[in-house]
């Protein structure tokens, strides 16, 4: 499924991705869509950086819980050091676990860049479980797999196999009372992409 | 109009909220439909979307079944039905095989169309609409005044006063909190439901895909958590490959919402892991009442273009005053006319026709290149069942041409107009315009026309010339637009010139019609005087094409420009 991946560059003294112009346009409209994009130089930066996101929104405090769905970078951990670094994770989704939790992780296969939309074959369940009922929403995506534009990106996806295509732009809004807009109607009401550089970097 | 008709645009526009709501709404959209299109070639891409529904709409038939057989291969269930009984007698029957005691909705236009509420209640089956907008009006008890935002008729008090109610306790008027109530009131619904029934936006022959787009997230979840899943899609959403979608989706949120892309976008190809567990049952109905009908009718297959965007609701004169419930059906503005005479008979739509002013709004911005305007004029002359044109309407069309006849009349009008004259609205149309303003009422006419004011405002000597072309409705009828135009003008440095012996221009465009009127030649005429005029200016500015109606966003807009 995936092309060659390009490869990017870091800023050594900050230790973040610098701009790979693809990159940098997929955050700009991201956040223009109203997501948070953060960066994250190694798959162990990338478990650091939901593990704040997790410790801003209080989860593992007073039973408040988050969900994972299963995925490449959830896989290259061992449940429990995951268990050790995110106190309060969930790796088992369902209906109920994901409607009890707080915020959903899940991994987009692609993301575009010209709209800063997240694309995902959300074929099984706990994908859109994860990603659609808890009110916080944290979006992982490797920076090899930005694409120009949503229809660049949907040529990375056979209909034939993936049953439901999700693609997520931002948070759930509505302006549907007197057209002022209002986030987090029916789905996650923040949107936190985490885009990591692969690397070789982790290990565990 | 008929009578009925015409108390509901006089009680509309007695709202108090109403058409300021949409007014304002109408000036935003302008603008940031024009930033969401910024470098998009947005002629390009609906010629594109235009011909590729065009095919789609010559070929429905073959391209249905073609849905058929590959949805069914990947496991969904797909029955093409054609009435409304038949959808409701379907969507029954399954909720009855699965004891389905409630049902959420995501929007659909179509379940609006056969009315599918009010059967489920009536079988004892509670149904939950889930898209705000949507759960309002259903609160309400009311049907969407609008495709895109059905409650834009409604106030954040009223939003207040029908939660109060549903939830038992007193809520204030504050939108962050009745969004909360909202969300916690549906989700309960959400996750305890049986059947989820959405519509599609898009439907792809080739693969047997469904394509939802939302903001809110609701047919994802309709879709996602109930057990059943039942799509209801008009045929006319059939495309023919996957690629297809692309420019319907690069359209469809830019002119809907001014959005780039809405939040979610979901494409379903036959039935995904259902919540629990295990494969989703999936059903999907092709329906196509009158749809067939339409795709033979050469003039009106056109009309199966349309992607439901409603910007010819967003840009319409005459929608912006009067809103949905009085403009429209099910479908509402001037694609509701057009789909309520064809889908529904003529005899239903009769009066909406009558509705629309010929201004071409709808048609400039339509991403599915539909030539609205011609359409709602066929329907019109369908509804008279009159084929040739009355000598009446022939004699009015050789005084338009004629200037100096033309404006002679229309200052004698403002005179003679006072008895006929009702508040800000003519009654009736002087005697020599009485078959074009047959059923209609006019704006009356002002009493010193723009061309006699322009005169009064001294012009700065500027290198930078424009020449205005105010149209007889800012000359005759608001010439208070005008003036504003030229203040705006002279403001920026620049002198504006008024040609003289300009006459009508677009205001009676709904009598120019059928080839052969003879009117080419003498409207050509007219073209070559305007030019030899034009020669000392840097630029001109076109009439305000029916803008008169728009005053503030045109002014802004020539503003820009100049």
């Amino acid at each position: 499924m995936p092309g060659p991946g390009r490869s990017l560059s870091y800023g050594v003294e900050s230790g973040t991705l610098v701009s790979d112009p693809m990159l940098e346009k997929f955050r700009q409209n991201a956040a223009a869509a109203g997501a948070e994009v953060v960066t994250a130089r190694s798959p162990d930066a990338a478990v650091a950086a939901i593990a704040r996101v997790l410790k801003q929104e209080g989860v593992g405090e007073d039973g408040r819980t988050a969900v994972w769905a299963d995925g490449p970078l959830r896989a290259a951990f061992h449940p429990e050091i995951l268990a050790q670094m995110l106190p309060g994770v969930v790796l088992e989704v369902t209906r109920e676990s994901a409607a009890a939790a707080h915020a959903g992780i899940t991994e987009f296969d692609w993301g575009a860049a010209a709209t800063g939309t997240l694309l995902q074959d959300a074929s099984a369940a706990a994908q859109r479980l994860a990603s659609s009922l808890p009110p916080v929403h944290i979006a992982l995506l490797r920076a090899d797999r930005i694409a120009e534009d949503i229809g660049a990106a949907l040529r990375r996806f056979d209909p034939a196999r993936a049953a439901f295509l999700a693609l997520v732009t931002g948070p759930s809004r509505t302006a549907d009372i007197e057209r002022v807009l209002t986030i987090g109607v029916h789905g996650p009401r923040r949107l936190v992409i985490v885009v990591y550089e692969p690397g070789t970097g982790h290990a565990l | 109009m008929p009578s009925d008709l015409r108390q509901q645009v006089r009680r509309a526009l007695e709202h108090p909220h109403l058409s300021a709501a949409l007014t304002r709404f109408s000036e935003d959209y302008r603008l940031s439909r024009a930033r969401a299109y910024e470098g998009v070639d947005f002629e390009a891409l609906r010629e594109r979307i235009a011909a590729r529904k065009a095919e789609a709409a010559q070929r429905l038939d073959e391209l249905a079944a073609r849905f058929a057989a590959a949805a069914t291969a990947r496991g969904a269930h797909v029955a093409r039905l054609h009435t409304p009984e038949e959808v409701r007698d379907y969507i029954l029957g399954v909720a009855r095989r699965h004891g389905a005691r409630l049902v959420v909705k995501s929007k659909s236009m179509a379940s609006e169309e056969i009315h599918l509420n009010a059967a489920l209640e009536q079988a004892g089956i509670e149904a939950k609409e889930t898209d705000l907008g949507e759960w309002i009006v259903q609160l309400a008890r009311q049907r969407p005044s609008h495709m895109v935002l059905p409650a834009i008729h409604l106030t954040r008090d009223d939003v207040a006063e029908l939660f109060s109610r549903e939830v038992g306790e007193r809520l204030q008027a504050e939108i962050p909190r009745l969004v909360r109530v909202a969300r916690e009131q549906l989700r309960e619904k959400f996750l305890r439901a049986g059947i989820g029934v959405t519509g599609a936006n898009i439907a792809v022959a080739e693969t047997g895909s469904l394509v939802l787009f939302t903001n809110e997230g609701n047919a994802r979840l309709a879709a996602t958590l109930p057990p059943v899943h039942i799509a209801l899609v008009g045929v006319e959403k059939l495309v023919e490959r996957f690629d297809d979608i692309v420019p319907i989706l690069t359209a469809l949120p830019r002119s809907a919402t001014a959005q780039q892309i809405t939040s979610y976008v979901s494409i379903l190809t036959g039935p995904a892991e259902a919540a629990g567990g295990g494969a989703k049952e999936m059903h999907i109905i092709l329906y196509d009442r009158g749809r067939m009908e339409m795709a033979r009718d050469p003039l009106f297959r056109q009309a199966l273009q349309c992607i439901r965007c409603a910007s010819c609701l967003n840009v319409c004169p005459v929608y912006r005053l009067v809103g949905g419930h009085v403009f429209g059906k099910v479908y509402t503005g001037a694609i509701g006319t057009v789909l309520t005479a064809c889908i529904d008979g003529i005899a239903e739509a009769r009066g909406l026709e009558q509705l629309c002013i010929e201004c071409g709004a709808c048609r400039d911005v339509c991403p599915a290149k539909i030539d609205l305007p011609e359409l709602i004029l066929e329907v019109r002359r369908r509804a008279a069942g009159a084929a040739a044109r009355p000598l009446a309407a022939r004699a009015a069309f050789s005084v338009v041409s004629n200037r100096r006849v033309f404006h002679a009349l229309l200052r004698a009008a403002s005179l003679a107009q006072k008895p006929l004259a009702d508040g800000p609205f003519l009654r009736h149309l002087p005697l020599f315009f009485t078959e074009a303003g047959k059923n209609r009422r006019l704006p009356a006419l002002a009493e010193t026309p723009f061309r006699d004011r322009f005169p009064q405002l001294p012009q700065p000597r500027s290198e930078r010339r424009v020449a205005f072309f105010a149209g007889c409705l800012i000359d005759f009828v608001y010439p208070e637009i005008g003036e504003a135009v030229v203040r705006i003008l002279n403001r920026a440095g620049i002198e504006v010139v008024f040609p003289e012996k300009q006459t009508c221009c677009g205001a009676f465009r709904a009598l120019q019609r059928p080839a052969g009127s003879g009117r080419g030649q003498r409207a050509g005429q007219r073209g070559g005087v305007l030019r030899r005029r034009l020669r000392s200016c840097d630029l001109s500015l076109p009439h305000l094409h029916g803008g008169a109606l728009h005053g503030r966003a045109a002014a802004v807009a020539l503003a820009g420009r100049a």
